[in-house]
């Protein structure tokens, strides 16, 4: 038989847009491998996903990945993907977002799609910063660290949106980090068989902006920051977790549990609507 | 099937009736003054068909979970008004940009910005062509009567079908709210291509001489892509001044190359007519009251009226204004419909604009009284 230099996860990309636009060294190849590796451990048929994400360095995954996909406005991937989701409930619809995608311009929709248990795995990169843009501050951004529009630090206190999504109704809700890419991806794993709304945040390396400004001299300087702040934390509550970055930023599911998805709620609502005479 | 009825209902309600028909299955709006019926009749009827209604959180939401149903192979659409019109802007552009087919409902109010929600203005007819930030083009309808309503909703998911792109069913607060008698009778329906190429041959984004792309929905085996960043033929981003050239052609082409055949307007009395009054939507219907009276006392006057307000019928225009010495448009606004008008006609001083500004729609005798003061003076 010949022998093939082919990477095992090779069918899954769109070879033909490679290389990749990223930099070296950042976290977001991590996320991506991740993801692969637990569809494919899973088997699922790579006709039934799509990726759907909005615009951010995080943005870019659906142009790499050989499912179908949307890469749609700043902001609104969650929309999307809801539509797309809504209209062919037979798919697994995947959002990937940058922090400033998900949780500052598409804030609102993300609090309503966890409120909704939207059917949809979101898995948000979180690098305290707006990378594609080119370094301004992002709404997770540390009090501690410096951005190119928050030269004298931010002027408040950042989000965390563990806490968020789970307050609005977010029923699997977890935090990983590039530090523990096995640990997300059996996450990851357990997204797709969840039924409803899936959270999975991924403190990630910014080695060439984040990394840059805050003195981090290299991209093993920025990724031990980040396996040294994040601590596995199991069986704590969503609001017990913390989000320091001086002392800890938790780690693990904080939220898992069953109620019926927004898809199954609709399905109730047009059986009912079926008994109604015109 | 055969499905025709009698019924009596607003517009809202026969935009509805056509929606329905024409195989929409799939809502997704934000409530608001004067279109807030679509939306409530759509949220009674769609599960009733084992459709999907959804009350987005707000406009950008509703435009984009339209934009995601369509993607993924439904028929989809959502209603609004100025407010969220304007909101929508964006995601009207993705719509188009990504060539994915939706049908927009802005029931135009009295504005700017917040302005009289429940009352008619025709502001927007700029801003359904313009919008959304650079180089497109759209289709935009704007019907008259409750029954044009109707026929025009399910022409308006033809053509996006058939176009692969966003229609803009513009109406307004007299459309909106105005009953009469509509007959529903089974139309014709179109729905999009499917690729007949197979996965690895196939390009999304691929013309033939119809200049309209063969886009798979999602879920068809196909692994497209559809971006809103700028694309090639397989629907991928490179930062380069040919796929740029090519890709802005190719939106705006489809439109304008085949505007003769999307197209409609109607002309009448015109053919003698010394004054052509040109009005859209219900404030034609006043200006076609008034041509007919002043026939009746001899006046040579005639009406054009276009119905797809973009593509503007430019060339009909200039046919039906062939004798006339005034070309007068009315309309609610400052003045919107009137720049299409003069750019239709080469020795454009002899349009005049006769601008309505009260939200209650003019009496015959009142837009006479105007017209003839354009005429004489
Ligand atoms: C409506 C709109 N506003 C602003 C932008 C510019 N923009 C593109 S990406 C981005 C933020 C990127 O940061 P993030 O979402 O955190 O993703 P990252 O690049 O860090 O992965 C911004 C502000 C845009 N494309 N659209
Ligand atoms: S700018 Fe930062 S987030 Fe973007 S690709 Fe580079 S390292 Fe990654």
């Amino acid at each position: 038989m010949e022998e093939t230099l082919a990477h095992p996860l090779e069918k899954y990309l769109r070879t033909e847009k490679l290389p990749h636009m990223w930099c070296p060294g950042c976290g977001i190849g991590t996320v991506v491998q991740a993801f692969l590796r637990a569809v494919d451990e899973l088997k699922i048929e790579q006709d039934k996903v799509v990726a759907v994400s909005g615009i951010g360095c995080t943005g870019r995954i659906p142009q790499y990945i050989k499912f179908d996909g949307a890469h749609v406005l700043h902001g609104r991937a969650i929309p999307v993907a809801l539509g797309i989701k809504l209209a062919r409930p037979d798919l697994k619809v995947v959002v990937f977002g940058g922090d400033g995608d998900l949780a500052s311009i598409g804030g609102n929709h993300l609090m309503h799609a966890a409120r909704r248990n939207a059917d949809l795995i979101v898995i948000m990169v979180n690098n305290f910063i707006y990378g594609l843009t080119g370094g301004q501050v992002a709404p997770t951004t540390p009090k501690e660290a410096t951005t190119y529009t928050s030269p004298y630090g931010p002027d408040s206190k950042p989000l965390d949106a563990v806490k968020l999504v789970s307050a609005a109704g977010g029923t699997f809700v977890a935090r990983w980090s590039t530090a523990y890419p096995v640990l997300l991806k059996e996450s990851i794993k357990r997204a797709f068989s969840h039924r409803g709304f899936s959270f999975i945040e991924v403190i990630s390396q910014c080695p060439e902006l984040f990394g840059r400004i805050n003195n981090f001299k290299s991209t093993y300087e920025i990724y031990q920051k980040i396996k040294k702040v994040g601590t596995i934390r199991r069986g704590i509550s969503p609001y017990d977790a913390k989000y320091d970055w001086n002392s800890e930023i938790s780690l693990g599911e904080f939220v898992n549990f069953e109620a019926p998805s927004y898809y199954d709620q609709l399905r109730e609502i047009i059986e009912k609507a079926k008994g109604v005479k015109e | 099937m055969s499905d025709s009825r009698l019924i009596f209902v607003h517009g809202n309600g026969a935009i509805v009736e056509g929606a329905i028909q024409a195989g929409c299955r799939f809502y997704a709006g934000y409530p608001i003054t004067p279109s807030s019926e679509i939306a409530e009749e759509m949220s009674k009827r769609l599960p009733q068909v084992g459709g999907i209604y959804v009350q987005g959180e707000d406009e950008l939401a509703s435009i984009n979970m339209i934009v995601g149903a369509s993607m993924a192979g439904a028929k989809a659409m959502t209603a609004t008004s100025g407010p969220g019109f304007s909101l929508m802007q964006e995601g009207l552009g993705l719509a188009v940009a990504t060539e994915t087919p939706l049908v927009i409902v802005n029931m135009m109010r009295a504005g700017p910005s917040t302005g009289i929600a429940s009352k008619a203005w025709q502001g927007d007819i700029m801003q359904s062509r313009f919008g959304s930030h650079s180089d497109y083009e759209i289709i935009s309808v704007y019907p008259w009567s409750v029954q044009e309503a109707f026929d025009l909703t399910i022409e308006s998911f033809n053509l996006a079908e058939k176009y692969m792109t966003p229609v803009v069913l513009l109406g307004d607060a007299i459309l909106a709210r105005m009953r009469e008698r509509l007959y529903i009778k089974q139309e014709e329906i179109i729905d999009r291509k499917r690729p007949s190429e197979p996965e690895g041959k196939y390009m999304p984004y691929k013309r033939d001489q119809s200049l309209v792309p063969v886009i798979a929905s999602f879920g068809e085996g196909f692994h497209v892509l559809k971006d809103s960043l700028t694309h090639n033929e397989n629907g991928y981003y490179y930062e380069n001044p040919e796929v740029q050239a090519k890709y802005v052609r190719g939106i705006t082409e489809k439109i304008k190359k085949n505007a003769a055949a999307i197209e409609k307007y109607e002309s009448v009395f015109t053919e003698d007519a010394e004054v052509v009054i040109v009005a859209a939507g219900p404030m034609a219907r006043v200006a076609h009251s008034m041509i007919i009276d002043a026939r009746k006392r001899g006046k040579k006057w005639g009406m054009f009226r276009p119905v797809t307000i973009w593509p503007f019928p430019e060339e009909q225009l200039k046919k039906s204004v062939q004798k006339a010495i005034y070309v007068i448009v009315v309309e609610m606004s400052t003045g919107k419909l009137v720049y299409p008008v003069k750019w239709s006609i080469n020795d454009n001083d002899r349009v005049k604009l006769v601008s309505w500004l009260s939200y209650e729609a003019p009496t015959p005798d009142e837009l006479e009284h105007l017209c003839e003061k354009e005429v004489n003076g």
